[in-house]
This record gives structure tokens, sequence and C-alpha cells, in this order.
């Protein structure tokens, strides 16, 4: 392995987003836990643009550490999150949950700390925006279409759920 | 050719996955799980987007998986949000181990 600029890049990179995931683990604030994972969101962006993704990479700063944290925090701000009644199920369980990940954890890095494939040159980072555009208007322009109907029915859908009952208005 | 072994974001994705499952099934607050859960997608799309590199055939049908995902993403964050409003409305609590109308 050589110490490439490229691989400090990574190496930065991983320990920002890994960072970001302990501290929303471990912070006790709501609002801090959600601005903590804006980190790991960002340097997830890093990791693709390393990639050779830049398109997704950009996707990824607008959506989720722009939209999705946004729509994130409206969430805490309409509910009550600061409510510090004591939870009713014990150590115990969390203790289990901890042993259950490490568990599932150690079992798939079996299967990949040593995964080595034959590198092959890629054409990705040459005009990358047109050729996922072409893809998307040639060989998956039905999965397309569909995900607007998704976004369509996802849109209906929430403001049907969030949308006050009438009678529980008048009464107001 | 990257210096960087396709095993080193296979390993940052299986992380970034585990601490995603373990802020899921841990925490109490109902917004926090939402996000724990985007955490865990976005490791999913660090495999797509790495084996549409490092494959067998690298092209750029992952990219375009990850694309779809984020998507379906956050389709899913907005109906959540908008799930737990109508539940904070009618229990007035957000905690998930006080959501149990359907155990009894």
């Amino acid at each position: 392995m050589t110490f490439s600029g490229e691989f400090f890049a990574f190496m930065a990179l991983a320990l920002v987003a890994i960072i970001g995931g302990v501290l929303l683990l471990n912070l006790n604030k709501v609002v801090h836990m959600v601005v903590a994972l804006i980190f790991t969101f960002v340097s997830i962006a890093g990791v693709y643009i390393l990639l050779s993704a830049e398109f997704v990479a950009a996707v990824q700063v607008l959506i989720y550490s722009g939209a999705i944290t946004i729509i994130m925090l409206f969430g805490i701000m309409l509910t009550k999150p600061y409510d510090e009644s004591e939870a009713k199920s014990g150590k115990w369980r969390k203790i289990l949950v901890f042993l259950g990940v490490v568990g599932f954890a150690f079992a798939v890095y079996l299967g990949i700390y040593n995964f080595d494939i034959q590198q092959v040159p890629t054409t990705l980072h040459e005009d990358n925006t047109m050729q996922i555009g072409k893809g998307l208007y040639t060989k998956y322009i039905i999965p397309f279409e569909f995900v607007s109907v998704l976004l369509l029915a996802a849109l209906i859908g929430a403001i049907v759920l969030a949308k006050r009952e009438d009678k529980e208005a008048d009464e107001e | 050719m990257s210096s960087i072994p396709a095993s080193a974001f296979l390993a940052l994705a299986l992380i970034l996955f585990c601490i995603g499952l373990y802020g899921a099934l841990t925490k109490r607050n109902t917004v926090i799980v939402l996000i724990s859960i985007e955490l865990m997608l976005n490791a999913v799309n660090i495999n797509l987007v790495t084996f549409s590199k490092y494959g067998i055939n690298p092209s750029i049908d992952g990219q375009i998986f990850a694309l779809f995902a984020m998507a379906v993403a956050a389709a899913e964050a907005a109906v959540g949000l908008a799930i737990l409003m109508a539940l904070y409305r009618n229990k007035k609590t957000v905690h998930i181990d006080e959501m149990n109308e359907m155990k009894n």
C-alpha cells in the first residue's frame, strides 16, 4: 500500500465520518446529534468524489446534508424532545444489542478484509454527469419514471398524514 | 488506478452501517431512529458506488442505483416525519417505547 495523497484524503474523510457517527450515539441533546451527523454526510460526499462519482457527491450534499437534516430539525422542533423521562427497558437490552451488532460486524468483516479484485481502468470520471444522464434516459427510463410516481405518492401521503383533522381544528 | 484498496471502502461502509444499526435499535427518540436508518442507507450507497468503480465490469450502473436509493430514502424520511407528527399530536410523546397501541 503506498501512502499517496489520495490515501490520506480517504483516511481523513473516513475518520470524520466515523467520529460523526460516534457523536450521534453519545451526545445528549437531540439537535447536537443531528448536527454531528452533518459531518458524516459531508465526508461521505468526499468519499464519493474519491470513487469518481462527482454527481452523486453533489446530490449527497444537496439531499442529505441539506434537505434531510433540515427536515429532521423541523421534526425535532415541532415535537418536544427534551422530555427526559426514564426508559423502561434497562441496560441489559443495550448490552445485548451491542454484542449482536459487534458479532454482525465481525462476521461481515471476515468476508471483506482481504477482498481484492483486479482493478480495471475505468472512464467513470470523464463526463460523469453526462454518463449518468444517458444511463437514466436509456437503460433506466422506466425506473426513472416510477421514481416520479413514488415521489408524488410520498408527497400526497405526507400531507394527508400530517394534516390536522377537521374536528380537532374546530376544538381549538 | 487508485491506490486505495476496495476493502477500505467496504470497511468504512460496514462501520457506518453498524453505527446506524446500533442507533436505530437503542435510541428512544423517534427522530434519531429515523436518522440512524438514513445513515444505514448511506452506508449501502457507499457500497454501490464502490462496486461501480472496483467491480469486475466497472460501469455507471452502480451510481445510478445509488441515486435511486437516495430518492427512495428522501421519500421515506418525509413520510416517516409525517407519521411522527400524527403520533405526536395524538399521544404527546416522541419516545419509541411508549408507542405500543397495537400491542394489546
